[in-house]
């Protein structure tokens, strides 16, 4: 009966629609960048603030320590309990919020610290104050600085890839994403909202927007997929851990020592091959 | 595609089509002042309303007549073509989407891109144009933006972009068009650390992925009067918060007001504006 079970699930979440991978991604119970924390990193020293306007708790930063190797984390954080998740904005990072990420990575690149992003996110705050403090601004010069920090940078997408607000922490050597992860240009929902004038084809657009890890690897977005344990991430928090740390350090392995030069130039060539045209009308 | 063809090569075609821009007929309301104008004035002023200063939509061409000296501009990248990468269809397939808008518009995709002089000063020129998709960025725009950038790397030469870009990235090619953000602005960090100069020129409208990553990294950075220039959509914002919005909420005196911006040009000064700054910090 129990392998049956298992059989079953197996069945369901290797074929899940793309909507069904948003809902999954976005799972209350799937583990956050909180969780990885306390799973796989032997120490975590958070550090606050942008040094500017506040510290925005839909992103945290801080020193950390996975094996032999001293690392900076940057992270979205949901929040689990109601008043968590509306301090964090349900992980809706305002302007400083990317301003504090890019202070710590800088700080990082600075001490020689690999960076390990982990990007979970519906998307970057949609406010009156995120605009007057320069959300369009903080994003740019992010992906902009992080393009060529001198330290090599781990991004995982760990639940929601939500557009500019992902991608705002997400310029790395290795990009990889749980398998049920999703990573797009736009919410499922604010697609179907723009282009079929109504929120309730967030189905479809969830289906046309191609978000899920395996389009993205076939997109050639991201490196590597991290498989989720059966019946996805949230279901087994210690095996996602365990599956997160050896991805995590088999990348570190490969990563550090590597001359600036070259590591800078491959960071360059895997974002600028990116993109499917013609060069001529057929 | 034989219409592309035919339309790309008539400069000026921008001023002649219909919709958008100063619209046809002899007489226009100005979307500004709601003032009544004869067209030929407006055109005659750049695309801007005598009656209140509002600074309609001029089309990509028209923007190099309006910002080179005569007979400069050399196109890089013209044949540059999109596909569909995602077979996406919403409401109508992409790719029909696609051909449609060329035939409207005389553009391959939403940008131009180039060199040319800018009174007798050499510079790369890179403009988005509105009535492609909204101006929105995907693969072609941020090859033609990416190269542009390398070229005026490895030339030397002072960089311009206009945007005018209120589809941010182009969501019909999903997560690529997202990377073209990282892709320009890593083309742009290159750019910096060689000491090149880049102006961005913000117009009407500047949103989204657009605003979030090129349009925000000039080292000076213009927009001209009244433009609406953000990274949400104000639709989307109320949505979210549920109040009124401020009154001049995204425009380019807002982004003024709060330090964004470094000028607010007029369009009949962008051209001495940018020849100005281009001998204050060019090389």
């Amino acid at each position: 009966m129990r392998r049956e079970l298992a059989e079953l699930k197996k069945k369901i979440y290797s074929g899940l629609s793309p909507w069904e991978t948003v809902q999954v991604a976005r799972h209350p119970d799937r583990p956050m960048t909180s969780d990885y924390l306390a799973l796989l990193f032997d120490e975590f020293v958070e550090l606050f603030g942008d040094k500017f306007f506040g510290d925005d708790r839909a992103i945290r930063a801080g020193f950390a320590k996975i094996d032999q190797y001293k690392v900076l984390v940057v992270g979205h954080q949901k929040g689990k309990t109601l008043q968590e998740r509306q301090a964090c904005n349900f992980g809706c990072a305002h302007p400083e919020g990317y301003r504090k990420a890019l202070g710590k990575m800088k700080l990082a690149a600075k001490y020689g610290l690999p960076i390990i992003c982990f990007i979970d996110t519906p998307g970057a705050y949609p406010g009156v104050g995120a605009e007057e403090r320069g959300q369009s601004q903080v994003i740019a010069q992010s992906m902009f600085e992080m393009a060529r920090l001198k330290t090599p940078i781990i991004c995982v997408v760990i639940g929601e890839g939500g557009s500019g607000g992902a991608l705002a922490i997400g310029v790395g050597d290795k990009v990889a994403m749980l398998e049920h992860a999703y990573y797009s240009v736009i919410s499922p929902e604010g697609c179907a909202g723009i282009l079929w004038k109504s929120g309730q084809f967030a189905e479809q657009a969830a289906k046309a927007l191609k978000c899920t890890s395996r389009d993205l690897s076939s997109l050639g977005v991201i490196d590597d997929v991290i498989e989720e344990p059966l019946g996805g991430a949230h279901r087994d928090h210690h095996q996602m851990g365990a599956r997160m740390k050896m991805y995590l350090l088999k990348s570190l392995r490969e990563l550090v020592g590597m001359p600036f030069e070259k590591l800078l130039e491959n960071r360059y060539q895997k974002f600028r091959r990116m993109g499917q045209f013609l060069e001529r009308p057929l | 595609m034989s219409t592309t063809d035919q339309a790309t090569t008539t400069p000026q075609s921008g001023m002649k089509r219909p919709k958008r821009g100063v619209p046809e007929g002899l007489w226009v309301r100005c979307p500004g002042c709601q003032a009544t104008i004869f067209r030929k004035e407006a055109e005659a002023k750049l695309g801007v309303c005598p009656e209140c200063d509002y600074h309609f939509y001029v089309s990509a061409r028209e923007r190099i007549h309006q910002v080179l000296d005569d007979g400069t501009f050399e196109e890089w990248d013209a044949e540059l073509t999109p596909t569909d990468p995602l077979n996406f269809e919403d409401k109508r397939p992409y790719r029909d989407r696609l051909i449609a808008e060329q035939e409207r518009t005389g553009l391959r995709d939403a940008a131009l891109v180039g060199e040319g002089m800018i009174r007798a000063r050499r510079v790369a020129i890179a403009i988005t144009d509105s009535a492609f998709i909204m101006g929105s960025m995907g693969s072609v725009v941020g090859e033609k933006l990416t190269r542009s950038i390398e070229r005026a790397t490895e030339h030397k030469l002072p960089l311009i972009i206009i945007s005018a870009s209120g589809g941010g990235a182009r969501m019909h090619e999903g997560i690529l068009s997202l990377m073209q953000m990282a892709k320009v602005s890593a083309a742009l960090a290159r750019y910096d650390q060689a000491g090149g100069l880049f102006i961005s020129v913000l117009t009407n409208p500047t949103m989204g992925g657009v605003a979030a990553s090129f349009a925000a990294l000039g080292d000076l950075t213009f927009a001209e009067p009244r433009a609406l220039i953000g990274f949400a959509g104000p639709r989307t914002i109320q949505a979210t918060i549920r109040i009124e919005l401020p009154k001049g909420f995204q425009t380019s005196e807002f982004l003024l007001e709060h330090g964004y911006i470094d000028r607010i040009v007029r369009r009949a000064d962008l051209k001495s504006e940018i020849a100005r700054s281009i001998d204050y910090c060019g090389k």
